[in-house]
């Protein structure tokens, strides 16, 4: 780099693909940085996106009353604030949800007020033992 | 005992029977999938982890809702299946016995059988750790079911031995669940799974991958106390001196996959170095209409891929039933694949003359990661009948090739063939074909 005050920021590992780039993130600031060491196009968003607000699905499970299981598998339904990861967490762990579950139902609404729901990946029955 | 018929009974209903049950039914053809369990589904059930069907949905799924659509569509077709029921023999004759608490010992006459069992972890027992047996040693899926199913943490303070997927993705959910993964240890110089994996689920929570080592002892006698952990040289021999304790209550250990081969052994059939079935391009195992599909036949890393051959191995056992079942058709004799320079192992293991204009596909693992390399099949006079290039290889990635010898110009005469990935002369990385 010529200029002096230009420097790496942050070094972002590429999950596109199993090539695994290591991409620079170069600048001065956060504000203003580009990219180098990405060979394609979609590495190129990846680390744009895990540079400035990375995200993730978040796949946990929550509890389940009078199911044929105790829990029920549920995930984001879009990705979520990797930072808000663990407010979300918090709030699935407290809530228990009553069987019969099917598939994609909305099991919390608009968590955090992120306009992100929780919904459930199976169906599961009522337990009639 | 009751007795019953169907054309073909699968054994197992994970991706792999479910998916070659759902072929078998569109055809027209009567089909039993047998199940252990309580519920269909399978391991993907308790994989509650995103990554899922990109391939075969073109959405990225969780395991429970990739397996969902899948039993959906079972239960849609109406395809009879038996829970809670045990295989514990399959005969040459395809004669298939099972027990369970309603009917006790039932037996099922079928043309073909379907192999869709799936594997079992390796457990301390396969690697030799010394130290008492306390409680709080689980191999990863063990605890997988416990956490995601069951409801239950195996502990507070985890090692995980064995930077496989599943080790890499029980840490980030361990961690989720409020428990502390002190570190993902691994034997070989490089992480084992995806590297997907390795950065969303320890590169994001700081757990520390630790390479090159491996578990030397184990303390605690009622419970585990912690673990030492030594470094090993290229022989994977503990140095002496390297050794580092690391205190924990719990140690996972995701050591490795091996097929079911109870059923297909006990039923005659050869087994192939990697450990499942030997099987032809039809999947098609030594036993005459015995068919092997998804993880008892080879370890996959994508469950897509699992359903993907398991619909071949569906698509194999039909095309048995209508044209050779009850026929004697000679075999126009075999062509063996051997694994050469860099190949673990390759699939099939045999590919019958009279197919080489059908479309034979290969699947193989690779010994050790390469970069910019050729894979090439050779025959018995080292003629390269068949090449192409690929910018990598990792051992954590199933290599598939899909070839169509008639339309080769080079003719396979020798009996046997090698598949073999080599070094190529240089290239510009730039020049290669899209990935």
């Amino acid at each position: 780099m010529a200029e002096s005050s230009k420097n790496v920021v942050k070094v972002i590992r590429c999950i596109v693909c199993p090539t695994g780039c290591s991409i620079k993130v170069i600048g001065k600031d956060d504000s203003d940085v580009t990219f180098e060491g990405y060979h394609c196009n979609r590495g190129l968003e990846y680390a744009e996106q895990e540079f400035r607000e990375p995200k993730r699905i978040l796949t946990t499970t929550m509890k389940v009353e009078d199911g044929t299981l105790p829990l029920i598998p549920v995930r984001t339904n879009e990705p979520l604030l990797k930072a808000k990861l663990n407010d979300a967490l918090k709030i699935i762990a407290q809530k228990q949800i009553k069987a019969p579950i099917k598939m994609g139902d909305v099991l919390i609404e608009n968590i955090l007020d992120m306009g992100i729901n929780i919904i459930a990946s199976r169906n599961l029955e009522k337990n009639n033992d | 005992m009751k007795s019953y018929k169907s054309d073909v009974v699968i054994i197992g209903s994970g991706a792999a029977g479910l998916a070659s049950a759902i072929e078998i039914k569109k055809e027209d053809l009567s089909v039993l999938i047998i199940e252990r369990d309580k519920e269909l589904g399978g391991i993907t059930l308790q994989c509650i982890h995103n990554g899922f069907g990109l391939k075969e949905f073109q959405e990225e799924l969780t395991g429970p809702e990739y397996i969902q659509r899948f039993i959906n569509q079972v239960l849609d077709l109406k395809i009879p299946y038996l829970l809670d029921t045990m295989v514990i023999e399959i005969t040459k004759d395809k004669l298939v016995y099972a027990v369970n608490n309603e009917e006790g010992l039932i037996e099922i006459q079928a043309k073909a059988i379907i192999l869709a069992m799936g594997c079992r972890e390796r457990t301390r027992g396969a690697i030799n750790i010394p130290g008492f047996r306390p409680a709080g040693i689980y191999t990863a899926g063990q605890a997988q079911r416990f956490v995601n199913i069951e409801g239950y943490l195996p502990g507070n303070s985890y090692v995980i031995l064995g930077s496989g997927d599943i080790g890499m993705i029980m840490a980030r959910r361990l961690t989720w669940e409020g428990c502390e993964v002190k570190a993902v240890v691994e034997i070989l110089p490089y992480v084992s799974g995806l590297l997907r994996n390795q950065v969303q689920c320890l590169e994001d929570y700081d757990i520390p991958l630790i390479t090159s080592y491996t578990v030397t002892k184990i303390h605690g006698k009622d419970r585990v106390q912690g673990v030492t952990i030594s470094k090993v040289d290229r022989n994977f021999d503990r140095i002496i001196g390297s050794e580092k304790f690391i205190e924990c209550d719990t140690l996972l250990l995701s050591v490795g996959l091996i097929p079911e081969n109870e059923l297909t052994l006990n039923a005659g059939a050869d087994l192939s170095k990697n450990g499942g079935p030997i099987v032809d391009n039809n999947l098609e195992t030594t036993i005459e209409g015995v068919f092997a599909c998804g993880n008892v036949l080879q370890v996959h890393d994508l469950v897509d891929l699992v359903s993907a051959e398991a619909q071949r191995a569906g698509k194999n056992a039909i095309e048995y039933i209508n044209t050779r079942y009850g026929n004697d058709i000679p075999s126009q004799g075999k062509i063996k694949c051997i694994a050469g320079d860099n190949v673990n192992y390759i699939k099939p293991d045999f590919i019958n003359r009279e197919d080489l204009s059908k479309d034979v596909i290969f699947t193989f693992r690779v010994n050790f990661p390469d970069r910019r390399v050729q894979i090439q099949i050779k025959d018995e006079e080292n003629n390269v009948i068949y090449k192409r290039k690929k910018v990598y290889v990792i051992p954590s990635e199933m290599v598939e090739l899909k070839i169509n010898f008639d339309k080769l110009e080079n003719k396979i005469e020798s009996d046997s063939i090698v598949i073999e990935v080599i070094p190529r002369p240089e290239v510009l990385i730039e020049e290669d074909e899209v990935l």
